[in-house]
């Protein structure tokens, strides 16, 4: 598995930040419900997939 | 007194005609009769016509006097046509019905997603017929009325029932009075609300969705294909989805599901009915269109079975025996292949043909089916009626990634009624040479069609029988000698030969299938001479060989007979 490097991060949080702002209110689980799939669809494995979402439950 | 309406129904489109009730003063007592089916809808019907089939006397009591109000079950799938086919009524019904294959989804006035029913010029019918279910079971019916077997009884309804190891006795209530009938053996085809259900007692299993639906009827002129068409979240009903279909002589089938804590009443108020109805109309491109309702109703997503089809003498078949969700066309398809499951092994029983799991493989079968059907149905219930707020935004997400992203597009393929797989009964052979062959129908699967030249199909010439299917010159004496000796003890077993050109049979067959081109062949995967094919009479596969002996036979039909006592595993 690929670590994202540091520039790269902060890029990635800038650019999530900014599209859930655009977003409008309401529609924001939706978005990034489809999000989710996407990123989903280009794991391409779902027991990688569900150890993220175990990875993303913690410490809520 | 049982008094069941004696003025016809009222229909925009089909022509009520109200049968004289039968009355047992106006008949001779009898003795008992071999099976008493309880219920004629579709599935009741098509037992008796298949119980007939087999020589089986049988008696349908219908509590009314007159087919189904309202078209009901309208799409039949091919394999249900292919059981209509055997029991004599297919023609009529696909030269009314509408036959089709395509599916739409649509989202946001875009369609996300269409889907084509396999189909290829092998198969007689269509993967699809919609037919208003009035018709069939006239259809039906006066199938039955010139069978010298069966009789179907109307306005006779069953209040009790009492059984002890021998038979059944039922208590049914006419317009004249009770009387009491007795039977060796009783189906239950009372329908969903089963009136023998609740006199025995039995519970389903499984679970009852809280979506509610409105299906509607209505006349209206509309130049629109045959074709499922499925609209999600529409602005008039947001988060709820919308199905229609074309039905024969202008009816269209609107079905809609309701608003959270609408009732039924509300939901079918004339105001509220117009309202939506000409909001779906708007859908189709149809905004103003003039139309007239024929009939409505509500129903509510159910997903359960009963968990033992079989109580004593008494078999439960469609949908007294289980619940199932409409999206997929699951009820009255499932319903004949329950009946078509039953009709066979009860006849041999009556015969004493049946070793003691025969019977028992009926439940086995056909609840094993219910429980995919119901899972399968979870997955389409829970996309059509997401039943969490997790649920409704993956439906909405995939709906709006839908429009744009081809991967999450098969989420909305539309699971529809299939023909099922005995792969795991216990009736099929364990000795045999299944696992050898690599193609063709295996263990349990039903035989599929081919086309055998201009209207000739290879189904045609499966009867209510066990086929041996031989493909080669002929079986050696043993192997006919074995199959004598089964139609010895009563076990209808027909021999069908399928020759290669050049090879000359001059064994005695039933019927002989030529097959110079060799496309029988390949369709059951036989690539030798001397293969064989061992099919149920329900013309499901229940062994095959790549060489036959007596003894391998013997050992087949002794296991599809039920006299195996190997577990039933699923």
């Amino acid at each position: 598995m690929k670590a994202l490097s540091i520039p790269d991060l902060e890029r990635i949080y800038d650019l999530l930040a900014e599209a859930i702002d655009a977003v409008p209110e309401g529609e924001v689980p939706r978005f990034l419900t489809k999000l989710a799939l996407l990123a989903a669809n280009e794991i391409g494995d779902a027991e990688r997939f569900a150890g993220l979402l175990d990875s993303a439950r913690r410490d809520l | 007194m049982h008094q069941p309406e004696a003025q016809p129904r009222a229909s925009l489109y089909f022509d009520y005609r109200v049968h004289p009730a039968w009355l047992p003063s106006a008949h001779e007592v009898e003795e008992e009769v071999q099976v008493a089916i309880v219920g004629g809808g579709p599935i009741g019907l098509a037992l008796a016509l298949d119980l007939a089939r087999h020589g089986v006397r049988c008696v349908l009591l219908e509590a009314e006097r007159q087919v189904s109000e309202g078209s009901r079950a309208i799409v039949f799938t091919r394999r249900s046509m292919e059981i209509l086919h055997q029991l004599g009524v297919a023609g009529r019904v696909a030269a009314k019905g509408l036959p089709w294959r395509y599916g739409n989804s649509y989202y946001r006035g875009r369609r996300v997603f269409r889907m084509a029913v396999p189909h290829d010029a092998d198969q007689r019918f269509l993967p699809m017929t919609n037919l208003q279910q009035p018709y069939l079971e006239r259809y039906l019916a006066e199938a039955l009325g010139q069978s010298p077997h069966a009789e179907l009884r109307w306005g006779n309804r069953v209040s009790a029932i009492a059984q002890d190891e021998d038979g059944v006795r039922l208590t049914v209530e006419t317009p004249a009075g009770d009387y009491a009938l007795r039977a060796q053996w009783v189906a239950a085809a009372d329908g969903a609300r089963s009136t023998l259900r609740q006199l025995l007692g039995l519970k389903m299993e499984g679970t009852a969705y809280e979506g509610r639906f409105v299906i509607a009827d209505i006349r209206a002129e509309l130049d629109l294909p045959t074709e499922r068409l499925a609209f999600f979240d529409p602005p008039w009903n947001p988060g709820n989805t919308v199905l229609m279909h074309r039905e024969p002589d202008g009816i269209w089938r609107v079905d809609y599901q309701l608003p959270p804590g609408e009732t039924a009443e509300e939901a079918l108020a004339p105001a509220a009915l117009r309202s939506r109805i000409d909001a779906a109309l708007a859908l189709v491109g149809a905004a103003g269109q003039q139309w007239e309702l024929d009939w409505c109703s509500v129903y509510s997503a159910r997903a359960m079975t009963l968990p033992d089809y079989l109580h004593g003498r008494v078999a439960f078949v469609g949908d007294a025996a289980h619940l199932l969700p409409i999206f997929g066309v699951r009820g009255a398809n499932t319903g004949f292949q329950d009946a078509h499951d039953l009709a066979w092994k009860l006849a041999l029983e009556l015969r004493g043909c049946a070793g003691p799991g025969l019977l028992p493989s009926y439940s086995q079968e056909r609840v094993a089916a219910a429980r995919e059907i119901i899972d399968e149905a979870g997955k389409s219930t829970r996309f059509m009626t997401p039943p969490s707020p997790g649920y409704r935004l993956l439906r909405d997400a995939v709906l709006s990634l839908a429009l744009s992203e081809e991967f999450v597009r098969p989420l909305l393929h539309w699971r529809t009624s299939r023909a099922h797989d005995y792969a795991a009964s216990a009736l099929n052979c364990v000795g045999d040479d299944d696992a050898l062959f690599e193609a063709g129908p295996g263990h349990g699967a039903p035989c599929t069609d081919l086309r055998l030249g201009g209207d000739a199909f290879l189904l045609d010439h499966l009867g209510p029988a066990f086929q041996l299917l031989y493909f080669g010159a002929g079986p050696t004496p043993e192997v006919l000698a074995c199959m004598a000796s089964f139609r010895q003890r009563g076990v209808p077993l027909r021999l069908l030969l399928v020759e290669r050109s050049g090879v000359n049979g001059a064994v005695e067959a039933d019927q002989i299938l030529p097959d110079s081109e060799g496309r029988l062949r390949q369709h059951f995967g036989v690539t030798v001479d001397g293969a064989a094919y061992l099919l149920r009479p329900d013309q499901h596969v229940c062994a095959r060989w790549l060489t036959l002996s007596a003894d391998r036979l013997e050992a087949a039909l002794n296991a599809a007979l039920g006299h195996s006592n190997r577990s039933f595993t699923s």
